[in-house]
């Protein structure tokens, strides 16, 4: 009975939360119009959650691509049909490795930086102090930094998914030594706009989804030292279930 | 606007956090134009009192009228039109950590203002220059010590030339140095500018030296009240015991506690 009881309890308090979490970003939609007016500090964010997180997404999409090249080609020799290892390589990361895996990095490079940056600023009385200077906190501060973010996210994934492409063609072709114009022309034949424009999907609701965790964990973070790590422990943890969740649910949508 | 009339004007106020009762029928009346201390213990709700006056928090019951405006009922804009009438300094400057002195100080004007940057770079230096820190305005927050951030966070509150400017706990942790310059700048910023200023504190000793009048509260009243000379000569034990620095009277030494040997026999249940 206790058990039931307490599951009912944390359930009431999800929705709760889930409840402020949506009216945060109703109240951060309503300003946008206005912030949008200011484009140089969003695009100063862009710099501060995008610019800053390529080298840490580049590298991993070299990896994860040079991975996906050793593994799909000796999987496709197999079957000799170690040419198609150019479209299955495109597909794994456009569709699905290059959205996930940048949205993952991103929570815990950016996605974290902007907790606990927003955390301190409660903590210190920022926000405070800008309030009394009848300057909005979500307006100025919170949601330059969401949209940021939410700009961010699809211009990473793609250029996580360039370069995995590159990490799998130099493993596949140059080492393992596919044919280079058969890896080419089938992904081109191979790869539609419609796998595409589900990868620009998916890493647009993961940024929106990435970018507006972390700003209500620090926005709404314990002013103290140790409620400003927990919003960016948390910062994470959500994060990363929530996208790989949402994946889920988009690539059965897309189906 | 009548100039007699008192600025801020509270009237029976009541405030509770969590079932424990802040203020329970506080009565206080803030006069234009002086430096006016709020004074009393910790934990008395002094920081809680600027809140209300500045409307960051709304009142329970009773009423709170600054310039004119009834704060319990006030929107959001027309809260943030009265709050470009008022500075506050925060107890520890509250800079924005990202921004140099000068962006900080600059920060209001650039916000609520289109003036051309010739004319902001003027504001902004004046202002510097009336705390005595023009040359730190490439410095970051960071370069700075405690006194200096608390300048400048003063320059910041002036610059848009408030009619009211509160000062939260403006003495904690500076030095004698910045400590008289702090004192030295309320006054002066007071009688310059024209300003009312409201200083919480409970540094008894620096502020008598700049207050025109004080309040002391305790228990979520208002238990004296006047000059600080008046305030010296109060008889009544609460003043004494604040006053004096006295560890044990009205204000507890001792948190409410269960009988001290009874808990030190106990078997250490509930520890």
């Amino acid at each position: 009975m206790k058990v039931i009881k307490e599951l009912w309890q944390s359930l009431i308090d999800a929705l709760i939360g889930l409840g402020s979490v949506v009216r945060f970003l109703l109240r951060m939609l309503m300003v946008t119009p206005g912030a949008l007016l200011r484009f140089d500090l969003i695009v100063q964010q862009i710099f501060n959650s995008g610019a800053l997180s390529l080298v840490i997404i580049m590298l991993a999409g070299l990896f994860v691509g040079m991975v996906l090249g050793l593994q799909g080609f000796t999987l496709l020799e197999r079957f000799g049909s170690e040419g198609s290892l150019g479209v299955a390589a495109a597909i794994g990361l456009v569709k699905e490795l290059g959205p996930v895996i940048t949205a993952l990095l991103f929570a815990g490079r950016a996605g974290t930086a902007l907790a606990s940056e927003l955390g301190l600023m409660r903590a210190t009385d920022q926000l405070s102090a800008m309030e009394m200077m009848a300057v909005d906190p979500i307006k100025r501060v919170v949601a330059p930094r969401f949209l940021g973010g939410v700009i961010a996210m699809p211009l990473l994934a793609a250029i996580f998914s360039v370069i995995g492409l590159y990490g799998a063609q130099l493993v596949g072709v140059q080492i393992m030594g596919v044919d280079s114009g058969s890896f080419w022309s089938q992904m081109r034949a191979g790869v539609d706009l419609r796998d595409i424009r589900e990868g620009i999907v998916k890493s647009l609701i993961f940024g929106v989804a990435c970018s507006l965790i972390a700003v209500y964990e620090g926005y709404y973070a314990t002013p103290t030292a140790a409620g400003v790590g927990r919003a960016t422990t948390r910062t994470v943890v959500t994060s990363a279930v929530v996208v790989l969740f949402l994946d889920y649910l988009l690539t059965s949508a897309f189906l | 606007m009548n100039q007699e009339a008192p600025i801020v004007e509270i009237r029976s106020l009541g405030y509770t956090v969590g079932g424990r009762p802040i203020f329970d029928g506080l009565d206080m009346d803030i006069p234009r134009g002086r430096v006016t201390a709020v004074m009393g213990p910790s934990g008395t709700g002094k920081t809680t009192l600027l809140r209300l006056i500045t409307g960051q928090v709304r009142a329970d019951t009773g009423s709170i009228d600054v310039a004119g405006e009834n704060m319990r009922i006030l929107k959001r804009d027309a809260l943030y039109v009265l709050r470009r009438r008022m500075g506050m300094l925060f107890q520890n400057g509250a800079l924005l950590t990202d921004l140099s002195v000068f962006e900080n100080v600059a920060f209001p004007l650039r916000e609520h203002t289109d003036l051309p940057e010739r004319l902001i770079r003027q504001l902004v230096l004046t202002k510097l220059q009336a705390v005595g820190l023009r040359g730190a305005a490439d410095l970051m927050p960071s370069e700075l010590s405690g006194g200096m951030s608390r300048r400048v966070a003063l320059a910041r509150a002036i610059v848009m030339d408030p009619e009211i400017l509160i000062y939260d706990e403006p003495f904690v942790g500076l030095d004698p140095i910045s400590l008289g310059v702090i004192l030295r700048l309320i006054r002066r910023l007071n009688d310059t500018l024209g300003l009312t200023s409201i200083v919480v504190s409970h540094d008894v000793r620096e502020i008598s030296t700049v207050a025109d009048q004080v309040f002391l509260l305790s228990g979520g009243k208002v238990v004296a009240s006047g000059t600080p000379q008046d305030l010296n000569a109060n008889p009544s034990e609460e003043v004494r015991q604040f006053v004096g620095g006295l560890a044990d009277g009205p204000v507890p030494f001792h948190y409410p506690a269960p009988e001290y040997f009874g808990e030190l026999l106990a078997r250490g249940e509930g520890h």
